[in-house]
């Protein structure tokens, strides 16, 4: 649900990293407020247990400058990947207005990666948001580093294959740990949003 | 769900705020909807909380005491009150998609700002009966 206030001229725009735990939804978000911190007013929020795991969600507020008039104030979430955790994650999802979904190019996280995509088009269904109806998603392959230390990672064509057959969204090889296509990816998908927004509301 | 709130009904929504909140001595009032967006901010001009922040915990945390509330058999709890040691915080529901969120200082008592929160509800409600739904 993105705000549009005409008399201040704004709108906001919720942005949800979403993706199984553990495969760097976070330190997505902790390379951008690195990069962007100079220009933000903002602090990231995160509230996390004392393993450093994301408990409920990481909030990054930036402004994104005007469009048409208009300032876009972009709001970038995650929710925490672990299943056990799905009311919370159900929670930030209300009102979301596009999506990033971070994939964890480990062999061993296959099962994983499919799992937390089902489990988000059912939070979705739940707010009446179809994924595979024109949703603002974009997927990013994250840890593409690891091959370089011997761990075992799956294809582009395996995850393609697995995750995207059906959605065909645009898809990024990143790692986050570096930055390698973190801002790319963010970027997309703000586009994404915004031009969903503006399909909507014209 | 999306709304669209035109230049009268902001202007009606502040009026109030400013009329039968910010007037008591409040420090900042912010209404923002469930999913953390801020529709409407006011604030005494000495406190410069970050309010888009603030905002997204508020919801957050609306939501997780909903969840709560589910638990043991309640539908939700339509208000909550923080209390601090020199600052406090309440949160109001409004309709069923946005939240009033007051912060304030000890000088206020919580007994006349809970029955002007009524007040605003039922006049910001009044106001968001006419929002366009898109």
């Amino acid at each position: 649900m993105a705000v549009i206030n005409i008399r201040k001229k704004e709108v906001q725009v919720k942005i949800v990293y979403v993706g199984p735990g553990r495969g760097g939804k976070t330190t997505n978000l902790e390379y951008l407020f690195g990069a962007v911190r100079h220009r933000i007013q903002s602090d990231m929020v995160s509230i996390k247990t004392h393993g450093d795991r994301t408990l409920f969600f990481d909030f990054l507020p930036f402004d994104l400058g005007q469009i048409q008039g208009y300032m876009v104030k972009t709001q970038l979430y995650t929710v925490p990947g672990q299943v056990k955790y799905n009311a919370t994650r159900k929670l930030v999802l209300k009102g979301v207005d596009g999506v990033v979904f971070v994939a964890d190019s480990m062999e061993v996280m296959r099962d994983k990666n499919i799992a937390s995509l089902e489990n988000l088009k059912e939070n979705l269904a739940f707010y009446d948001l179809d994924l595979y109806n024109k949703f603002p998603i974009v997927m990013q392959y994250n840890k593409r580093d690891l091959a370089e230390q011997g761990v075992p990672i799956l294809t582009i064509e395996t995850l393609e294959q697995d995750l995207n057959s059906k959605l065909k969204a645009p898809y990024f090889e990143a790692s986050a740990l570096s930055g390698h296509n973190v801002i790319a990816t963010v970027k997309k998908a703000i586009t994404m949003t915004v031009v969903s927004l503006q399909d909507h509301f014209t | 769900m999306s709304y669209i709130l035109d230049q009268e009904q902001l202007d009606g929504i502040e009026e109030v705020l400013q009329k039968d909140l910010m007037d008591l001595g409040l420090k900042c009032v912010i209404l923002i909807d469930m999913a953390g967006n801020i529709i409407a901010n006011l604030d005494n001009g000495q406190v410069g909380h970050d309010v888009y922040s603030l905002a997204a915990l508020a919801a957050g945390n609306f939501g997780a005491v909903c969840a709560m509330a589910a638990i043991i058999g309640e539908d939700d709890f339509a208000l909550l009150f923080h209390k601090g040691k020199n600052e406090n915080i309440h949160f109001s529901k409004v309709l069923d998609d946005f939240l009033l969120v007051t912060i304030f200082g000890n000088d206020v008592s919580l007994g006349y700002l809970r029955l002007k929160v009524d007040e605003s509800i039922s006049k910001i409600s009044k106001i968001f009966e006419t929002t366009k739904k898109v």
